[in-house]
């Protein structure tokens, strides 16, 4: 993507039909940290990477609850993320006072759409550069979606969004049929192992990730670190094994999941 | 806060009296879901002056009204809800408002205007079944909402919850709830002067609403107290 005369403000189209500004924004998004989501039935995972600016600084907070049956993961500017999240906690709020009961996720979602739609339709604005996982239960079940700054939203089973995603996205896209029938356990296994993805070598430690879940009789909360540790260890363990027995299939795969460095 | 405040640059646009009013609602739940009672009559002080005003109406899939108090503005409400339950439905995204999120909304609505000191003078019962769940409860003019297996607003809370605490069980069929609802009913048509004897049965099952015709209960007036009755006291009545 190059500059053009087309986009210094999100209010002129391009020739083309485009809106440059907008599609900007969503390369923001790609710059930030990782962030997947995976839904069964009954269960939505969200899972992070962390990443801190430097050694001495703690890692920025991506994963929000927004109710008790409601979270969100975010990937982009976290700043514009935060902000969403206060609004998005503000609109279940207010629902649950007037009706006494859980805000519908997919009704969620289109208010949050329509509020990122306007700032692609204001000269005096800028669009949020933020993606949301949001992931919720309501009566109708488990949903996982994925929110633009475009305004767009759509549903998912899985989805990875942010920096060396598409790995993520590769691994979730050869398992994601299998999902709904996933009990919870392997549901936090499965989204470990697709951060572990976008890490492409680095090591996966509880440390530099996070994880969350929320289920049918189960609040949106994050995962202990303990837990983490130990699901991340149980992973290595049979990622060693094969690897003894079968070193050749075991290089095939590590450079099948790292097409970004083509 | 000064009265010039409520009065709104004097004049006037607040509720003070109810004018056409509708008596009693008894309501309770039963085996399958929760059957409503009320007479169809509004009286304009003393005076019985209509005689068919249907005071229990369906709300969505879900749930049922009924309302004493001033007429016009239970009308205003089912105006309310039927705007709320029309954007619900044009979601089309198989989520529905269930009697507890009505009986929520309303308590907001009644609570609200009673603090602009210009209530809606009526006392509300909500009833329904969702996903197997049946729900029932009562919303005040002064915006006073509980939750129970039996409810009754106005003379039925005097004269019909007793007998309602008396004889009601979690698993009685929809004959024995009529019954017992009739019992009530006949009770607040000897002694509730507004009663009158035409009566409308509503109840609501997972299935759906059903509102029956009106019809009258027999009622015994032949006893022998009331042949002579200055027999005691000649003069008096």
């Amino acid at each position: 993507m190059f500059r053009n005369q087309y986009d210094t403000d999100v209010t002129t189209w391009s020739p083309a039909g485009r809106l440059f500004q907008v599609e900007y924004a969503m390369e923001a998004v790609k710059q930030g940290a990782a962030a997947v989501g995976l839904r069964s039935t009954s269960h939505v995972v969200l899972a992070t990477v962390n990443k801190a600016t430097s050694d001495l600084s703690s890692y920025q907070k991506k994963v929000f609850k927004v109710d008790d049956h409601i979270g969100v993961a975010i990937s982009g500017l976290t700043a514009d993320g935060r902000v969403l999240s206060r609004y998005l906690r503000n609109e279940c709020i207010n629902h649950a006072f007037v009706y006494e009961s859980p805000l519908p996720v997919s009704r969620l979602v289109v208010r949050l759409a329509d509020k990122a739609q306007v700032c692609t339709q204001r000269s005096w604005k800028r669009p949020y550069g933020v993606g949301l996982l949001v992931a919720g239960l309501d009566e109708t079940g488990a949903h996982l979606y994925y929110n633009c700054p475009s305004g767009n939203y759509f549903e998912y089973q899985a989805f990875a969004i942010g920096s060396r995603s598409q790995a993520a996205k590769t691994f979730l896209e050869r398992r994601f049929e299998s999902f709904n029938n996933y009990s919870r356990d392997e549901l936090i296994k499965d989204a470990v192992f697709a951060i572990k993805e976008t890490l492409q070598g680095e090591k996966l430690t509880s440390a530099i990730c996070t994880v969350a879940i929320l289920g049918k009789d189960e609040a949106f909360h994050l995962i202990d670190q303990k837990i983490i540790q130990e699901i991340i260890d149980s992973i290595e363990i049979k990622e060693d094994a094969p690897a003894e027995q079968a070193p050749e299939q075991d290089e095939a795969g590590s450079s099948g999941a790292a097409p970004m460095d083509i | 806060m000064e009265a010039s405040l409520i009065v709104d640059n004097g004049a006037t646009e607040r509720t003070l009296n109810p004018y056409v009013t509708g008596t009693s609602v008894i309501g309770m739940k039963y085996k399958d879901g929760v059957i409503f009672a009320a007479d169809t009559g509004g009286s304009y002080g003393s005076t019985l002056r209509y005689k068919s005003v249907e005071r229990i109406k369906p709300i969505g899939k879900h749930s049922i009204l009924g309302a004493s108090g001033e007429i016009s503005d239970f009308q205003e409400i089912l105006r309310y809800l039927d705007e709320l339950i029309l954007n619900d439905n044009m979601w089309d995204d198989g989520n529905s408002l269930g009697p507890k999120e009505i009986h929520n909304y309303l308590t907001r609505v009644m609570y609200n205007r009673r603090n602009k000191f210009d209530p809606l003078f009526n006392s509300l019962v909500v009833g329904g079944v969702k996903n197997g769940q049946k729900y029932l409860g009562m919303v005040s003019m002064i915006g006073t909402h509980f939750e129970d297996n039996h409810v009754a607003t106005g003379f039925g809370n005097h004269l019909a919850r007793p007998l309602l605490r008396a004889e009601w069980r979690e698993d009685l069929s929809f004959e024995e709830a009529v019954k017992l609802m009739e019992k009530c009913l006949l009770v607040l048509l000897y002694r509730d002067r507004s009663a009158i004897n035409k009566f409308q049965i509503a109840k609501i099952t997972e299935e759906g609403v059903t509102i029956s015709q009106p019809y009258a209960l027999k009622t015994n007036w032949g006893f022998s107290a009331f042949q002579n009755p200055s027999k005691g006291a000649e003069g008096s009545w």
